[in-house]
């Protein structure tokens, strides 16, 4: 099996035993149970994660320590899954920050120790380890990297009311992007229809919200930017399963994405949405969702 | 300053999402005034001040709309800096956020539908609801408060569970949190609710049962909060 290049055009293609990688995630869906107790992240249920093994880019992780930072790389660990937009959150904060760290991927059909310790409540991704004390949620992992490396250009704006609204959105991304996006991929008939409409709303919400300005946070990438920005490379594919356009519904939106893309630890993370969207084909059919 | 402040809460007596905030703005001693939303007749103020959720609480500071409870509270916090909710050091103020984000997205939502839920779907949900008070009860251990000595943010977030959880149950004839399985919570009810400021803030326990009870047929065919 070959997997895909990264979006930033790095050549790093390799083959992995198909079979191999198989076995282990048929075996899971089969019993359709998972170890966090069918607990799901929006609805989705958390195999969902597991099929992201086979897909994952056999390439470096997104960002490897020089020798001379691996100390200081060593005391900042992001248990993480190449596709995750909530890991993606956590890396891009990292690399605005400027912040060295250890990337490890986990393999969400047998998850390390490490996770199950770190995170023994949800026992998901992402989650930052520094010093060896962990932090979890995605968000609260941004707030957390803004907290700590608060000498790089601040995240969160300092204005207690700009903040608010800087949550406020994160929040509002958090609640609706997500889980609204899967029902898109996931189903069909009149409830798509359903999804659909309430997805156009959002991002018509979004849009407006945005306004002109440059990013949601002004004329500064933050918070927000950072909490919606890795679901632009998901677009192509909810706007593909859905039926519509997101450029033609939010066209400056659509705008502002690629604004964000020209930031280096932006087109760094994501990953091209033609990946994404064969990564969320391969689920269809293990779901059964055509 | 030259002029007085103006704060207001618009608010739902019975909502224990608005008592965060009228708890949060005790705490620091911030005179506020409270506005009683009809939520059934939901006021332009209101509809102006949160227009994408459209609910309470909502605080108004200077007339400056701030929707979203636990955003309140940070708000709250970083704006009135005397006794803090929120610890100093990064991980501690990270660990305070992760705990009120898992009441508020898994343990309250469970703890509700086990109330109007019936059979095995019922079952299910009492399932998930004692998993969340155990990991809250181990989290908790012997401290007085989530805190520590003092009210934090988690305390705050924790108080649907000091006193409409206990009404809830018995408006549905279930039991859920109780001393033997939950020791630690049950005895963290009893400090919070004996405090001070908790007492000057909580709606009557009569009152709040008398309008669940009321309430009841309209929350088992729509499973909403009715806030």
């Amino acid at each position: 099996m070959i997997f895909p290049s990264t979006a930033h055009g790095s050549s790093s293609v390799g083959t992995r035993d198909a079979s191999r990688d198989l076995f282990p995630c048929i075996e899971c869906l089969r019993r359709r149970r998972c170890v966090s107790d069918n607990l799901t992240r929006g609805g989705v249920p958390i195999e969902f994660f597991h099929i992201s093994v086979l897909l994952r880019p056999h390439k470096s992780p997104p960002h490897e320590p020089h020798p001379q930072e691996a100390t200081m790389a060593e005391a900042v660990v992001l248990l993480d899954v190449w596709v995750s937009p909530f890991g993606q959150r956590c890396r891009i904060a990292l690399a605005e920050k400027g912040v060295a760290y250890e990337y490890k991927e986990e393999d969400l059909s047998n998850k390390s120790p490490m996770l199950l310790q770190a995170n023994p409540v949800h026992k998901k991704i992402p989650v930052l380890i520094h010093d060896g004390k962990p932090v979890c949620e995605s968000l609260v992992i941004v707030q957390y990297i803004d907290e700590v490396w608060s000498d790089g250009a601040p995240i969160l704006p300092a204005d207690p009311y700009a903040r608010a609204q800087a949550r406020f959105w994160g929040d509002f991304v958090d609640k609706k992007i997500y889980e609204c996006g899967t029902r898109l991929w996931k189903l069909k008939g009149e409830a798509l229809q359903e999804a659909k409409k309430e997805f156009i709303e959002i991002l018509k919400v979004l849009e407006a919200e945005l306004g002109d300005r440059k990013y949601f946070g002004g004329d500064a990438f933050g918070y927000v930017d950072i909490a919606l920005v890795p679901f632009f490379a998901w677009f192509y594919t909810y706007e593909t399963c859905g039926g519509f356009s997101v450029e033609a519904e939010a066209p400056k939106l659509v705008a502002w994405g690629k604004r964000c893309m020209e930031r280096e630890s932006v087109s760094q993370t994501l990953y091209d949405p033609l990946k994404v969207y064969e990564f969320v084909g391969f689920l269809k059919k293990k779901y059964g969702v055509e | 300053m030259a002029e007085a402040e103006q704060v207001k809460v618009l608010r739902f007596w019975a909502s224990p999402w608005s008592f965060r905030v009228e708890l949060a703005l005790k705490l620091k001693g911030v005179p506020h005034e409270k506005v009683e939303e009809d939520l059934a007749n939901k006021s332009p103020l209101l509809l102006a001040s949160n227009p994408i959720h459209k609910k309470i609480p909502v605080l108004l500071h200077n007339g400056k709309a701030i929707p979203e409870s636990l955003i309140i509270l940070e708000y709250i916090d970083e704006t009135w800096t005397d006794n803090p909710i929120l610890p100093k050091a990064p991980h501690e103020r990270g660990m305070a956020r992760f705990w009120s984000r898992f009441i508020d997205d898994k343990c309250v939502g469970a703890c509700w539908m086990s109330c109007w839920t019936e059979g095995e779907t019922q079952q299910m949900f009492m399932e998930q609801a004692r998993a969340c008070l155990r990991i809250l009860d181990d989290e908790l251990g012997g401290r007085r408060f989530f805190g520590g000595e003092s009210i934090g943010l988690v305390d705050i977030s924790a108080s649907f569970f000091a006193l409409w959880l206990g009404v809830l149950q018995e408006v549905a004839g279930i039991s859920l949190i109780n001393g033997d399985e939950f020791p630690n919570l049950c005895r963290w009810i009893e400090g919070f609710v004996a405090s001070d400021v908790v007492t000057e803030c909580l709606p009557p326990r009569d009152k709040l049962l008398a309008v669940f009870q009321s309430k009841k047929q309209a929350i088992l065919a729509t499973k909403s909060m009715v806030y």
